[in-house]
């Protein structure tokens, strides 16, 4: 029996999705399969395709474990397109020149960005954004802009907006409806989004139309794009533009070869994702559906199952169009839509919360009687979407109060929480992959799976946009802890313990080494995950010199070469300026040195001095002319206190209370080169205005007319967080006891890596707990904290004088061991006075 | 005392006339930490873990820094990595390969302690 030819026409996301569902269906025995291949790769994760700017590459991103078509005889084309199909010689014919026969087909050709007919669309440095070639495009470009524009709001465009963001363009957004993303939010919900998007930086322009874009002469052919027109008479200067205003569907094929296409496009299919010709199918984003395109790929996933199984058993499986919920982080600002999210039910009626304050807007959809929930739209915080989704999906009876869902839990009163448990089996839990309750929990059981890798990994929920991981993983908890097994906290494959675990063991056993604690409580040889978290134990709890022998091969190179990593292996210099207080005269060594060493020079976020460059065997040498001139190590390489910042407080400032920059001192002095999870940071101002931002630190202290007042727990970077006040008006004394049991009661009681923020949001009974814990002595442990951090205090010795005394240590400040040479492949270019690494495209050059 | 134990570990492809270049006492290696040598103009990574010795390129394709010795090192499932300074990817000390990629590997080099001196093969 000869096998019958299928051809599948694309190789994108969803083309390859039915490839693989043949596979796992065995169907590759029975077809010969031959598929083509426009893009020069196979199929990618176009879903996640920003990423390949934050450095995945074409590898990363592809969905094809490489050899698997090979193994399953599927015969791909890549970098050939299909340009015809002719029905009645039932034949395709390629742009390379094959002409295949085929019994059936696929279309599965996606689609292309709409680039609006504007004047002067096609001048230099206008783009699209779809495919890895294109960004490949705009990030070259990017290098020689300033100034970006994306046109179109939605979804894409934002996305895409982001990117020129990060890419440290000035981004503009231009939307020719009144609002952003129109077609997932309503108007209050466009709002609150474009308040968000623009206080990170990006400038939204709605209601605008463009007429034309201009080269830098007003011409709109030639040159380069430099001046977008709009219809209301204003303009705009850019140097790029991006089209992201829709898709249209590629159905070109279907068309010439008289297939049925709706009016705007898409090939017509029915149920069974047929063609108006039987032995024709179309899926994915070129398919129309009633009348429907799919921008999404959770709905082409579908269409591709369902293809796949109609090919092998007609009369199955039906399409029966597809859930366009969406949650997406758009330039760090969640946003949500699903189910019916603008009310078109019949009777139903809205419930929406709209917060100025934390810049929220929620809205949730219910039918007439308020008993079950249609759909909502969620701004600024989607943390319900997965919850809410469900019961939309599962047609969950609401509580009697539906805006209750709304609302975060209320004191006193419960709130309705829907655990995973209460779902049905069937219920869908991961839309992109369609993963259900019932199989994830299966799973779980037959394959005894124990972590949230494992199970993204057996079943593929979780590995599309991500959306659905927090149910994924309270479904993980809830069926271990079914199956009576503890959830893991183990740090990593050598220790059975968590950071709080190893620390009380260490401190209780008086556990003084890396070994020691290995052979007692560990397995294996350990690793880059548990070596520094234990070196930073017994650094917070016996402050011995980190690069003694025994501890010298737990440190991360920071810690084992006193000096932070910098990109090309070379190191930063930073020696502490307590308080941010320097004297002429230390400022001139510093300069000296810097001058001597030809070291980058910087001044820090922190209030001190940041020299770059130095090598290896140059450390010892720059530490010991800092050393000798009374400068210490400030630790910037280290998981410890980083620095105090402070104002000048009332020595000179007209509105200072109290004298912010002694007590800074003061407070750094004594916390130096204390070890955390986490690195930590404070600062001191001298009266209300806060001038040194003591309300974004780990610990911060501002001057009131009685005295000081603490705040903890704060934080820039990421994710910023206000620090919380503590108490008020304390004496000095008092307010360092305060810090001296908070400090050692985070390092005690923190996981590896979480700074005091993050450490407080999960406290069990937060603020107030820690109130008790700390001010009111309830656990009875003060008296001990304060004895340890005594202790520090009292054996804290600065770890550059201690090496650079030390000649044994010394030996290891050199980049090889049997050559007395520095690193050959180090280079420098040389930009604003000053020497800096090359760039990857200057590297060429420098080399000669 | 150090117990000196002779370890060639067996290269990808044999070596046929492996010369063998001393590059320094095993002494001079604190134990679990990594040491770099410059031999044939080659900069090569030399590890200690107790008194076992490997030796890997010093590149780090990730970063393209010259960097590994100064990783940590430790083991997964018994098998001795290193984990780069600079971005964390870990690699088989005793073949090369990425364990978080599996298309990248560093070179390895034929490695071995002698009278107590650390000797790094180099092909002939
Ligand atoms: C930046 C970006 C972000 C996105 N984010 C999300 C998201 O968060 N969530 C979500 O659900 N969706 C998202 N999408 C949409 C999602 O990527 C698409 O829905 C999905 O890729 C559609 O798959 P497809 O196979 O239909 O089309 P494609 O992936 O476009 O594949 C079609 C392929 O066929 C090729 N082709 C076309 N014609 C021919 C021919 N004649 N011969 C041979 N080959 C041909 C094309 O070159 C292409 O490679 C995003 C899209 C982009 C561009
Ligand atoms: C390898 C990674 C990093 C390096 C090399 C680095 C380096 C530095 C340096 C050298 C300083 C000046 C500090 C000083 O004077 O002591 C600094 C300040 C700062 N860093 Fe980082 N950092 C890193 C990661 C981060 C991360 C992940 C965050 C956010 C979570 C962060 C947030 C900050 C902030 C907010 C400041 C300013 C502090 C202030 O004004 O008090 N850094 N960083
Ligand atoms: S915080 Fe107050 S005292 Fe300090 S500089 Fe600002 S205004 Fe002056
Ligand atoms: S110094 Fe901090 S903010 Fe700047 S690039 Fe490095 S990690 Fe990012
Ligand atoms: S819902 Fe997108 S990965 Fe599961």
């Amino acid at each position: 029996m000869t096998k019958k030819n299928l051809v599948v026409i694309g190789n994108g996301m969803v083309g390859h999705k039915f490839l693989q569902c043949l596979i796992d269906k065995g169907a590759t025995d029975d077809w010969n399969v031959i598929t083509f291949c426009e893009e020069p790769r196979v199929a990618y994760d176009r879903v996640n395709l920003s990423g390949f700017f934050s450095g995945k590459t074409a590898g990363d991103l592809s969905l094809v474990e490489p050899g698997l078509y090979h193994e399953n005889k599927i015969q791909i084309h890549i970098g050939d397109k299909v340009d015809r199909i002719d029905r009645k010689t039932k034949t395709i014919t390629s742009t390379n020149g094959l002409t295949i026969p085929y019994d059936k087909a696929v279309i599965a050709t996606g689609s292309y960005p709409f680039v609006p007919p504007i004047k002067g669309k096609d001048l230099e440095g206008t783009f699209v954004y779809r495919t890895i070639e294109d960004l490949e495009g705009m990030s070259a470009y990017a290098k020689q802009s300033k100034i970006g524009v994306v046109v179109g709001g939605g979804l894409l465009g934002l996305e895409c907006a982001n990117a020129l963001k990060n890419m440290g363009l000035e981004t503009h957004v231009v939307e020719f409806a009144p609002r952003l993303m129109p077609v997932q939010v309503d108007e209050v919900g466009g709002d609150v989004l474009k308040e968000q998007i623009e206080s990170l930086g990006v400038k939204v322009h709605v209601n605008k139309s463009t007429i034309a874009i201009v080269n830098e002469d007003g011409q709109i052919e030639g040159g380069k794009v430099h001046t977008m027109r709009f219809a209301d008479g204003t303009e705009l200067h850019t140097d790029m533009i991006v089209f992201s205003a829709g898709i249209r569907p590629r159905d070109e094929l279907a068309k010439d070869c008289g297939l049925a296409v709706g009016e705007r496009g898409g090939i017509i299919i029915n149920p069974a994702c047929q063609t108006s010709d039987p032995d024709i199918q179309a899926i994915g984003e070129c398919a129309l559906y009633e009348n429907r395109i799919y921008g999404l790929v959770a709905p082409g996933y579908t269409m591709a199952t369902v293809a796949a199984d109609h090919l092998c058993e007609p009369e199955s499986n039906q399409f029966q169009g597809a859930d366009m919920s969406t949650k997406l982080k758009l330039l760090g600002v969640d946003v949500a839509s699903f189910g019916d999210a603008f009310a078109r039910t019949d009777g139903s009626r809205e419930i929406a919360i709209k917060d100025t304050v934390k810049g929220t807007y929620k809205k949730l959809v219910v039918n007439a009687s308020g008993s079950q929930l249609l759909g909502g739209i969620l701004v600024g915080d989607a943390s319900a979407y997965g919850n809410l989704v469900q019961l939309v999906q599962n047609a969950i009876v609401l509580p009697p109060h539906p805006e209750d869902l709304l609302m975060p839990p209320r004191e006193g009163g419960s709130s309705f929480s829907m655990g995973v448990e209460s779902l049905p089996e069937s219920a869908q839990i991961c839309s992109c992959n369609n993963v259900t309750k019932g199989q994830i929990c299966t799973a779980i059981q037959e394959q005894n799976l124990l972590d949230i890798g494992a199970v993204k990994k057996c079943t593929t929920a979780g590995t599309g946009c991500g959306g659905c991981v927090p149910l994924v993983t309270d479904l993980l908890k809830a069926e271990l802890k079914a199956a009576g097994i503890e959830v893991k906290k183990d740090i990593c494959e050598h220790f059975a313990y968590s950071r709080q675990e190893l620390y009380s063991l260490i401190r209780t056993h008086q556990i003084k080494t890396f070994d020691e604690l290995l052979d007692r409580h560990g397995k294996g040889k350990g690793c880059e995950i548990c070596k520094p978290a234990v070196g930073s134990i017994l650094a917070s709890a016996w402050n011995d010199y980190v690069l003694t022998p025994s501890h010298a091969g737990l440190q991360d190179t920071n810690d084992a070469f006193l000096a932070n990593i910098q990109k090309d292996g070379t190191y930063s210099v930073i020696p502490r300026i307590p308080g941010g207080e320097i004297t002429p005269a230390m400022l001139i060594v510093i300069g000296e040195v810097a001058r001597d060493f030809a070291l980058y020079t910087k001044i820090t976020g922190a209030q001190r001095i940041d020299l770059l460059g130095a090598r290896v065997d140059q450390l010892p040498l720059i530490w010991k002319r800092l050393v000798d001139a009374g400068f210490e190590s400030g630790h910037a390489y280290g998981k410890a206190l980083r620095t105090v910042k402070s104002c000048v407080g009332s020595t000179w400032c007209r509105f200072g209370v109290q004298d912010s920059t002694s007590l800074a001192i003061a407070v750094e002095l004594r916390y130096r080169g204390l070890r955390a999870p986490h690195k930590l940071k404070s600062a001191v101002s001298g009266c209300t205005r806060e001038c040194a931002e003591a309300q974004g630190k780990d610990f911060g202290i501002i001057a009131t007319e009685k005295g000081w007042n603490l705040y903890v727990c704060g934080n820039g970077g990421i994710r910023p967080q206000h620090a919380q006040l503590i108490a008020e008006d304390l004496d000095q004394e008092t307010l360092i006891r305060y810090i001296d049991r908070f400090l050692m009661f985070y390092i005690r009681t923190a996981n590896r890596l979480e700074r005091t923020a993050t450490w407080l949001n999960k406290l069990e009974g937060g603020l107030d707990y820690l109130k008790q814990v700390i001010i009111e002595d309830s656990l009875g442990i003060c008296a001990e904290l304060e004895a340890e951090m005594a202790y520090h205090v009292g054996t804290y010795a600065c770890e550059w004088k201690t090496t650079i005394e030390d000649p044994e240590k010394l030996q290891r400040f050199n980049h090889f061991v049997n050559v007395d040479e520095p690193d050959p492949s180090l280079m420098r270019v040389e930009e604003r006075g000053q020497t800096r690494p090359p760039y990857e495209h200057e590297r060429q050059v420098v080399a000669r | 005392m150090i117990q000196i134990t002779s370890l060639p570990i067996v290269p990808e492809t044999p070596v046929t006339s492996t010369q063998w270049q001393t590059v320094c006492a095993l002494t001079r290696i604190i134990p679990n930490t990594g040491v770099c040598a410059l031999v044939n103009d080659e900069q090569v990574a030399i590890f200690r873990i107790g008194n076992e010795v490997f030796a890997i390129e010093n590149y780090d394709p990730f970063s393209k820094a010259y960097v590994l010795s100064r990783g940590i090192v430790g083991d997964r499932q018994g098998i001795p990595k290193v984990a780069s300074p600079i971005y964390k990817q870990t690699f088989n000390l005793i073949t090369g390969d990425c364990f978080e990629d599996e298309t990248v590997k560093v070179k390895v080099f034929p490695v071995q302690v002698v009278d107590g001196q650390v000797q790094v093969g180099i092909s002939g």
